[in-house]
């Protein structure tokens, strides 16, 4: 029974790790709350559905069809993440600023937080459908009654959120200013965490079997199935013993979208810079 | 501003696409190996393989439930539907030893594969 809610747990807390940090990072948007749960309970419908179609998408493309739903999930997940990012940068200043004028709420954001309540969906999706193959495997065929079965997929899934929610509360101690610094890096960090698990697909389906050495091993002190791997893996992508092509991935994906936000934040102070100077120069 | 917006926006799809690409799905399985799961258990449990070769793994499950593949030594991660069937590419592997185990019964099913 223990065993039973031990594995739904170790399921959800990547996506409950997930959600607690885009929540912390949306602190004070307008309807912030309603898109987020909208993800949630869109991405719990949608891995319902998944686990029902598993064998199907199994069979597809000569049997690399999860492969092909995986890097697709990863992949729009990668980009909405990219695009917040890019958009943060853009306006944090902004965000900031309306934050503390008006308390909390924020009118900014409508279209990063779509973005968001997607990766959020897609982020349960995933790791959803998994765990209601796990239930519905042991409802079929267990020693274990009803009940137990539950009660204990339960615990499990209210012990993830509570990890979920652990990382929110941390982060809510934060200050306003320094608050988006911080879930920016930490989403960037994500980003790269994504990147990582494209390569692992793609070398898994063969569609990239170069690089698919391993680049270190620290499996010998971090045990890859522990606890501490696995809240650091939700955290920061973190991987004991990645290929190296999960480390191109990572690296590429970051550097890329933090030159992208850069040259944006760049690009919008000096045109701000040359409006005010012009402004300033007109006669009146 | 629209100009670089719309730059910004190329670079962060050629990401995506690359991210894609099948680079060298020519690259064909050197060896290709079977195994089924039956009773929560992998059987063959013991896979020796040539090391430094690609090598294809189809598995069977027998079983009524699902499992999950899963192997962090080898970076592996797949569901196994119930009654289904799934393909999983390993290796190149250097010679030694590398568990995996059906993550959904992680008591029973339980294997090694050995790279010589």
């Amino acid at each position: 029974m223990f065993g039973a809610g031990i594995i739904v747990f170790r399921e959800t807390l990547e996506a409950a790790l997930f959600v607690g940090i885009i929540a912390a990072s949306t602190r004070g948007l307008v309807n912030r709350t309603h898109s987020l749960s909208m993800g949630v309970a869109l991405g719990a419908l949608g891995s319902l559905l998944m686990a029902s179609m598993m064998g199907h998408i199994s069979d597809w493309a000569n049997g690399i069809g999860q492969e092909i739903v995986d890097a697709a999930i990863l992949t729009i997940a990668l980009v909405m993440l990219a695009w917040h990012c890019i958009w943060v940068s853009n306006n944090s200043q902004r965000m900031v600023q309306e934050a503390k004028q008006i308390g909390s709420a924020t009118s900014q954001g409508h279209q990063t937080l779509w973005a968001l309540a997607i990766v959020v969906a897609l982020s349960v999706l995933r790791e959803g459908a998994e765990t209601v193959l796990f239930v519905s495997g042991l409802m079929a065929g267990s020693t274990m009654s009803t009940g137990e079965l539950i009660s204990s997929a339960f615990a499990g899934v209210a012990l993830g959120i509570c990890a979920g929610w652990l990382v929110y509360a941390g982060l809510g101690f934060i200050k306003t200013r320094r608050l988006f610094q911080i879930t920016n890096i930490l989403i960037l960090l994500l980003a790269g965490s994504l990147a990582s698990q494209i390569a692992k697909t793609a070398n898994q389906a063969d569609w990239i079997s170069v690089f698919g050495e391993q680049a270190w091993d620290v499996s010998h002190l971090i045990p890859s199935d522990s606890i501490t791997a696995l809240v650091m893996h939700g955290i920061f992508g973190f991987d004991a013993s990645p290929t190296q092509l999960q480390v191109i991935f990572y690296l590429t994906a970051i550097t890329m979208i933090w030159t992208a936000a850069r040259q944006m934040k760049f690009h919008n102070s000096h045109h701000q810079g040359f409006n005010n100077t012009h402004k300033f120069s007109v006669p009146n | 501003m629209r100009h670089t917006s719309t730059k910004l926006w190329a670079i962060a799809l050629v990401l995506s696409v690359t991210n894609f690409l099948p680079v060298s799905s020519a690259f064909a399985a050197d060896l290709e190996l079977s195994m089924v799961i039956k009773n929560h258990m992998f059987d063959p449990s013991e896979l020796k393989v040539p090391a430094n070769q690609r090598i294809k793994l189809n598995i069977q499950n027998l079983d009524k439930t699902a499992e999950e593949f899963e192997s962090h030594s080898m970076k592996k991660e797949k569901v196994i539907p119930a009654g289904g069937k799934a393909v999983i590419f390993l290796g190149p592997l250097k010679p030694g030893s590398y568990e995996f185990i059906g993550e959904f019964n992680p008591k029973t099913a339980k294997g090694l594969v050995i790279a010589e």
